[in-house]
């Protein structure tokens, strides 16, 4: 198998495990959640997810009828050959997944009002470039769904309110999106650079396992503080009622212009599907976030 | 909270049972109608016609399957349901017209369809968003397909069910909205955020 060939196969099946099989850390969080949730009818919804989960995994089938934008992110190393092949690799193993996994068809042209039916159009799927040291390519798709995109939210806030003003809009963020998002969410956060930095930065904060807490202490205290903040919305699970609105804040943010106080919200639903793959150049495979059997 | 199993044909008297909170599980007929199918039903009402199956007693599901055809017979892959406001507009009219006793769906329904599941007797099942295989694995078999011209989600899928659930009852019949209960809580509950959070 020459690169672009493994690069498809992988692709391939990065995105069936990522849409029939949540990550460890988000399984687990709904996990915990269901046991310490005190609403009946939170538990009821967030009993549902576990077992719909479970059912999905073993029975190979996507745990939600909505698969999602396909989204990828590629850190290529900077010793890596045939990095150009990527993009067309990716495309096809989008095109393969819609019918062998299925993925439901959600690329429409905008212009004609033409579902594609492979789930591929103009910039989709969207690939997200790093260039990083090594001669490794590493690979990860983020399936998003649409109902929690619809409520991702971006606002250039006053720089003189700070950060009680980054606070005060998740929580408006929060509360506007009420049930639609399909709660528990994990909320990816960013502020400063420019409007775009902030999303961009904002929905790759979705990626990060929300079991790793971090590493900027400041930052790792403002994600606890928001989270406690989210969960006394009483929202819960699916709108329902509850303690668990979100299960997980992750947190970044860019240097900003000392006019400007960008920030992004990104919302993902309980289904928060991610996979990742490092490809080696003698062809050796290594899948990070799944075990792959 | 209590828990219920119903089979189909639902009475008015069961449903009148039924308070927030509780979770109902569907045995029997389950109809999928969306936007489109709700529209052309009342149409159809207004004009006099039959419609293809006796509402009277069922559950109308909001929910765009995703169908697989195999054989002669059809095979629900998915089927997790949609958001039910988009359908407020009608869901008054056919509760009244076609005494359909449950409506499933995600994210509640408003004042409308909350009044008039008072008036004649109904209750709306809240299904977990996105539990699209769990949804599946209680339907037992399609028992027909009716407007299929609407297309494959807005088609009316008549669905043989066992145990379809859970369903947590969202608003009943008795003028209780757990979402709209839920939203006032929350705007309560904002401005203690704000204080804990020093912000104004």
């Amino acid at each position: 198998m020459n690169f672009e060939q493994t690069t498809e196969m992988v692709a391939g099946k990065l995105l069936r495990l990522a849409v029939t099989e949540l990550p460890k850390d988000i399984k687990e969080a709904l996990q915990k959640a269901y046991q310490q949730e005190t609403s009946s009818a939170g538990k009821t919804q967030l009993k549902a997810i576990l077992d719909n989960i479970e059912l999905a995994e073993k029975t190979q089938t996507p745990m939600c009828q909505d698969t999602g934008t396909i989204i990828f992110y590629v850190k290529a190393g900077a010793e890596a050959k045939n990095l150009d092949k990527i993009p067309n690799a990716l495309r096809n193993a989008t095109k393969r997944a819609t019918t062998e996994v299925p993925l439901r068809p959600n690329a429409v042209d905008p212009l004609e009002l033409k579902n594609s039916g492979d789930n591929t159009g103009r910039n989709i799927p969207f690939i997200n470039w790093d260039i990083i040291p090594g001669d490794a390519v590493e690979i990860t798709v983020q399936p998003k769904g649409g109902g929690s995109e619809n409520v991702c939210a971006m606002g250039m806030l006053s720089p003189g309110e700070g950060i009680k003003g980054l606070k005060k809009f998740v929580i408006d963020s929060v509360i506007n999106a009420g049930s639609k998002p399909c709660p528990p969410n994990i909320l990816g956060i960013a502020f400063g650079g420019g409007a775009d930095i902030a999303l961009k930065l904002a929905k790759k904060a979705l990626l990060r396992p929300i079991n790793q807490p971090n590493q900027n202490l400041e930052l790792a205290k403002l994600e606890e503080e928001l989270l406690e903040a989210a969960n006394s919305t009483g929202i819960g699970p699916m709108g329902l009622g509850g303690k668990f609105t979100v299960i997980g804040v992750n947190v970044d943010y860019a240097a900003r212009h000392p006019a400007s106080y960008p920030a992004a919200v990104a919302f993902n639903c309980w289904a928060a599907r991610r996979a990742t793959a490092q490809i080696h150049p003698n062809g050796q495979v290594e899948y990070m976030t799944h075990d792959v059997r | 909270m209590a828990i219920y199993r119903l089979t189909t044909p639902i009475s008015e008297l069961q449903i009148r049972k039924l308070k927030v909170n509780d979770v109902i599980y569907v045995t029997g007929t389950i109809v999928t109608a969306r936007d489109q199918a709700h529209k052309r039903a009342l149409q159809h009402h207004k004009e006099g016609k039959e419609l293809p199956i006796n509402l009277e007693g069922l559950a109308v599901f909001h929910c765009g399957p995703i169908v697989k055809k195999e054989d002669d017979g059809w095979i629900i892959v998915a089927a997790g349901p949609t958001t039910s406001t988009r359908m407020d507009i009608f869901e008054d009219e056919f509760i009244k017209n076609f005494k359909t006793r449950v409506v499933i769906g995600k994210g509640g329904m408003g004042n409308r369809t909350t009044e008039a599941m008072h008036r004649y007797g109904a209750v709306y099942g809240a299904f977990t968003g996105g539990a699209a295989v769990l949804a599946a694995k209680s339907i037992r078999a399609v028992k027909a397909v009716e407007w299929f011209d609407l297309g494959m989600p807005e088609a009316l899928w008549i669905l043989d069910a066992e145990d379809f659930g859970p369903l947590t009852i969202a608003i009943d019949s008795h003028n209780n909205n757990l979402f709209e209960d839920i939203k006032s809580r929350t705007r309560n509950n904002r401005k203690l955020i704000y204080e804990k959070l020093g912000i104004q």
